[in-house]
């Protein structure tokens, strides 16, 4: 048992952060809600470059994956920085892909992805995150038909593995409807459209490692958002003193940082031992705490933090977002407590 | 970076799960807080002991296996999944011996382990006194210089144990005249039946003596029970602080085992609506403690020491601790309301935790300015 990153890891984490530092991302996601993606689709191959996508990727198809640990360090750096795009969708759609039976699709698709020259989307719902911009668009739909459960075994618990569905490449999308995140930029879906991939497709690892590096950004969206907040109280005084002095003002802080360093272990818990209830206790967790974390820096930055002028604006409503994405907390809990002794 | 723990680690486990499997006593032993628990739990303490699982993580020549701190989290493990009492000796093994084994002399561990491994010797803390809670530094009950030792005289409060414990350590101003409160304090140990020492038990509660008031006339202390150098209790108090607060005084064994068993109660009741929810965040704060202790021990190992990250452990695990006992009243309803059940034992306790071991508005103000770097507070 030695709970603790390597050498290895720790390099990795802090050469994303300086690479993504360097990059300016605060511009790059106001250009990507204007629908303008030349500045993130540069970036996009920089982390590509740094390998962030081949870590989901079998080395099969010229990846270094699945490596869950890696990734989750890495989609901190990426929620930490606020960097756009269907990130998660991309590392879920490899995954996806790389899963079927049929592995055509895979060696046809999955290089580019891992390179970067490509990004993908993936929707089980009615939208799909920056459709406009991803070249390989996936679409997750029902099929016609009672579900699997209960011509099996007349009922039981519906899961995402006995679900029937169907894997299809969806068409280019229409118009996208406004985001409360305008980083995210969502598509309406066209249902049972383009060309059918695969039909009942094994869901559960690619969900389960959406779900987790999804917890993982919100972790680093949180964490941002604690450090602004606590460079913005050092800095900004009333009544002649900074009003981080006050404590009602590090009291509230101390409780953000209670509540993200306590996801943290969660988090690279869950990518250890990819366990659906690990996973989803991450989820909720890292995302709760981040969602906290992004009220108290509204409230202690004031009015200014209710702008769009203010960058904070790209981490506060990523947080909102990030909460329902891939799993809700309801959905999380419940899979918690379905779980029998674990632990 | 792994969870995975050692052949070995899990034959220790085997080993500890087998026994406590033997001994653990079919029906809970009663309240601790009560002279005939208090027995109990002693007697307890001494069939740990005999087989060597009192003190797991001491070195074997005072009772313990040498175990060190990934088998003592282990060991905690398994302790609580097995459903073994209460530790009636916690403040000394987990607040006294630390501290003997960092800052006491040689004769001072091996006259006061032995007896404290076997429970023949049950410890009580005296920090606290009347106006000086979470504030240590205004301490003002005094050691006198007498020949050979010391003469205290004051009154400490809140002393927990002590009711029934049979001696106590804290802190001693014995040294009026420094610049500094916290200068002048003297660490040691003393006697809770010697002449000059009033105990008067205090109620919590629920009615249970579980802490008293001391009252000290002139009680004599000979020199060896002081630990460490007069006058430099303070720091010596620091490091036993710290320890309090991380990572030996919760095991996360403990919440685990409580929150399974909060799952099974909620499996069995209906409860309010929203009790769901409240149990599936007990389940994954059990879970969130269990692997951030894991992460502390590991670099530990790496000889990183427990710094103020101990305070995010303390507010941590106190507010964790009263939200899943809440959940369980809920849970039970009107059975709830009784005061004689494990859960509401539970219950009381857990509601002193955010006041004791520095209050959690301490604790925050700790992380705020230590670990957030705010500038000092207004307070």
């Amino acid at each position: 048992m030695r709970f603790l990153l390597d050498a290895e890891q720790r390099e990795f984490t802090a050469s994303l952060d300086a690479m993504l530092t360097a990059a300016d991302t605060p511009s790059v996601v106001r250009d990507w809600s204007r629908g303008d993606h030349a500045s993130g689709r540069a970036l996009w191959r920089r982390i590509a470059e740094a390998g962030v996508f081949a870590l989901a990727v079998p080395e099969a198809y010229e990846g270094l994956g699945p490596r869950p640990v890696e990734l989750a360090l890495a989609f901190v750096e990426l929620g930490r920085h606020a960097v756009p795009g269907p990130l998660v969708e991309t590392v879920t759609a490899t995954t996806l892909l790389a899963s079927l039976d049929d592995a055509g699709p895979a060696k046809r698709l999955l290089p580019a992805l891992v390179s970067g020259e490509s990004a993908a989307t993936v929707a089980t719902g009615a939208y799909a995150l920056d459709a406009d911009m991803a070249d390989v668009r996936l679409a997750l739909s029902a099929r016609p038909g009672p579900p699997l459960g209960e011509l099996e075994d007349g009922g039981g618990e519906s899961s995402p593995t006995r679900t029937p569905a169907e894997l299809r490449l969806a068409p280019p999308p229409g118009p996208p409807r406004p985001s409360l995140d305008p980083g995210r930029r969502l598509f309406p879906v066209v249902p049972h459209g383009g060309e059918l991939l695969a039909t009942d497709p094994p869901l559960a690892p690619a969900l389960l490692l959406a779900r987790l590096t999804t917890a993982a950004q919100a972790l680093g969206v949180g964490l941002a958002l604690l450090d602004r907040t606590v460079a913005y109280v050092k800095q900004r005084t009333q009544f002649g003193v900074p009003i981080g002095s006050f404590q009602a003002v590090g009291h509230q802080l101390a409780d953000a940082k209670i509540a993200l360093e306590f996801a943290r272990p969660l988090l690279l818990g869950a990518a250890l031992t990819m366990t659906a209830e690990d996973v989803a206790a991450a989820k909720v967790t890292a995302c709760e705490a981040a969602y906290r974390t992004a009220r108290t820096a509204l409230q202690l930055h004031g009015a200014i933090g209710y702008t769009a002028e203010c960058d904070l604006s790209l981490w506060l409503t990523k947080a909102r977002a990030l909460r329902t994405a891939w799993g809700n907390p309801d959905e999380c809990r419940d899979t918690v407590l379905s779980g029998g002794r674990r632990w | 970076m792994d969870l995975a723990f050692t052949q070995e680690d899990e034959a220790f486990r085997a080993e500890a799960r087998s026994w406590l499997h033997a001994h653990v006593p079919a029906s809970p032993l009663p309240s601790l807080e009560t002279e005939e628990g208090f027995a109990a739990h002693r007697a307890w303490e001494a069939e740990l002991a005999a087989d060597r699982w009192s003190v797991v993580n001491w070195p074997t020549a005072y009772g313990g296996r040498d175990a060190g701190i990934v088998r003592w989290l282990v060991f905690e493990e398994e302790y609580y999944a097995a459903g073994a009492p209460g530790r009636v000796n916690q403040n000394g093994i987990s607040l006294l011996a630390p501290t003997l084994f960092d800052h006491g002399t040689q004769e001072q561990r091996d006259r006061v382990l032995p007896s404290m491994a076997t429970g023949r010797t049950v410890w009580a803390q005296a920090w606290s006194e009347p106006e000086a809670g979470s504030d240590l530094a205004s301490l003002r009950a005094k050691g006198v210089r007498t020949e050979g030792g010391w003469l205290l005289s004051g009154q400490k409060t809140w002393s927990s144990r002590a009711a029934f414990a049979d001696r106590a350590f804290g802190l001693f101003r014995t040294d009026p005249d420094t610049p500094k409160p916290h200068q002048g304090l003297t660490y040691l140990m003393f006697d809770l039946r010697a002449p000059g020492v009033t105990v008067r038990p205090i109620r919590r509660l629920d009615g249970k003596p579980a802490f008293a008031e001391l009252f000290l006339d002139e009680v004599f202390v000979p020199d060896e029970d002081v630990i460490g150098e007069p006058g430099r209790g303070w720091r010596i108090a620091m490091s036993t602080a710290g320890n309090e607060r991380g990572l030996m005084l919760r095991s996360p064994g403990r919440f685990l085992a409580s929150a399974e068993r909060l799952h099974d109660l909620w499996r069995s009741h209906s409860g309010p609506a929203n009790t769901g929810t409240r149990v599936a965040d007990a389940l994954i704060g059990a879970r969130a403690y269990q692997l951030f202790t894991y992460a502390a021990a590991s670099r530990f190992l790496d000889g990183d020491t427990i710094g103020p990250e101990s305070s995010l452990n303390k507010v941590f695990w106190s507010e964790y601790d009263i939200a899943l006992t809440e959940t369980a009243l809920d849970l039970l309803g009107e059975e709830g309301e009784l005061a004689d059940t494990d859960w509401s034992e539970r219950y009381v306790f857990s509601l002193a935790g955010p006041i004791y071991a520095g209050t959690n508005e301490i604790q925050r103000d700790i992380i705020a300015e230590r670990l957030l770097g705010l500038p000092k507070g207004r307070r």
